[in-house]
């Protein structure tokens, strides 16, 4: 057993464990760092196939922002205590056994794929230099096109989450309500 | 036995289905939002195993775009989560049902 054998072993146990952690643990900001475990045993997947780039940009996007997003939005909400109302029984059980059921469908979809050896020799496609020729001249119109999306993203947000001053007297009584 | 590229397709329909059973089974919108995240995560894996098995550069891109698709609706989401808390102080889903009535 080879040293990149053992290591997807063990990341993927990670991996899974924190996933579970994550749907199961009844306080969310555990929940919050359960996924960022998470993250971090994908980022170690991508390190071990060399995807260098993809791997930095996980953990800086994913594991730093938007899980401090989420960690923030949490705090601000004052959710931190184990006061979440569950679902019924039933209904957990049926949302664990339509997963199971989607589990099962794609397992069995995908138990005659014929498995290929991944390549273990370290190939260049994953570093930051070929990744960046690609990106600038195959991919050029997305990348432009995604700014835009960023840009309508933020400004979508701020309109959002903007105070709303509502001079209605009966908006107000419905919100103490 | 080596690591072939059964195992990615497992381990990422594991952690898909991790994803799923989640969003079917909490009732705090920002855990089910979480639980989308987590099966972005998944699909990525597998884009990158593959990636890697062929050789190809194409697949790491559109990870790289659905990364940044992820982090413009994560903006956008957590916003009205916030606001819908504003509103309701809650973030429970069976009270954020607003439209059926």
């Amino acid at each position: 057993m080879e040293i990149y054998d053992i290591l997807f072993w063990v990341l993927s146990a990670v991996a899974v464990s924190c996933a579970l952690g994550v749907i199961l643990s009844r306080n969310p900001v555990n929940s919050v760092m359960f996924l960022i475990l998470t993250f971090f045993a994908i980022s170690g997947h991508y390190i071990l196939m060399n995807v260098q780039f993809l791997a930095i940009v996980n953990v800086i996007v994913y594991a730093g922002a938007i899980m401090v997003l989420f960690l923030f939005v949490i705090m601000l909400m004052n959710l931190n205590a184990d006061v979440e109302p569950q679902k019924g029984q039933l209904v957990q059980l049926a949302g664990v056994i339509s997963g199971g059921i989607l589990f099962l469908v794609i397992l069995a979809g995908i138990k005659s794929a014929k498995p290929e050896i991944m390549d273990k020799a370290s190939t260049d496609i994953g570093l930051i230099s070929n990744l960046g020729k690609v990106l600038f001249t195959k991919y050029v119109l997305p990348f432009e096109i995604s700014s835009v999306l960023f840009l309508s993203a933020m400004i979508g947000a701020i309109v959002i989450g903007k105070k709303e001053e509502t001079k209605d007297p009966d908006a107000k009584a419905e919100r103490v309500n | 036995m080596p690591v072939n590229s059964t195992h990615y397709l497992f381990l990422s329909l594991l952690l898909f289905s991790i994803g799923i059973m989640g969003a079917l089974m909490r009732r705090n919108a920002i855990i089910i939002f979480m639980c989308i995240e987590l099966m972005l995560n998944a699909v990525n894996l597998l884009l990158v195993a593959f990636s890697k098995l062929y050789g190809d550069a194409d697949a790491q891109l559109f990870v790289f775009f659905i990364m940044v698709v992820a982090a413009a609706e994560v903006a956008v989401g957590l916003a009205i989560i916030v606001m819908m808390y504003r509103r309701v102080y809650s973030v429970d889903i069976n009270i954020l049902n607003r439209l059926k009535h």
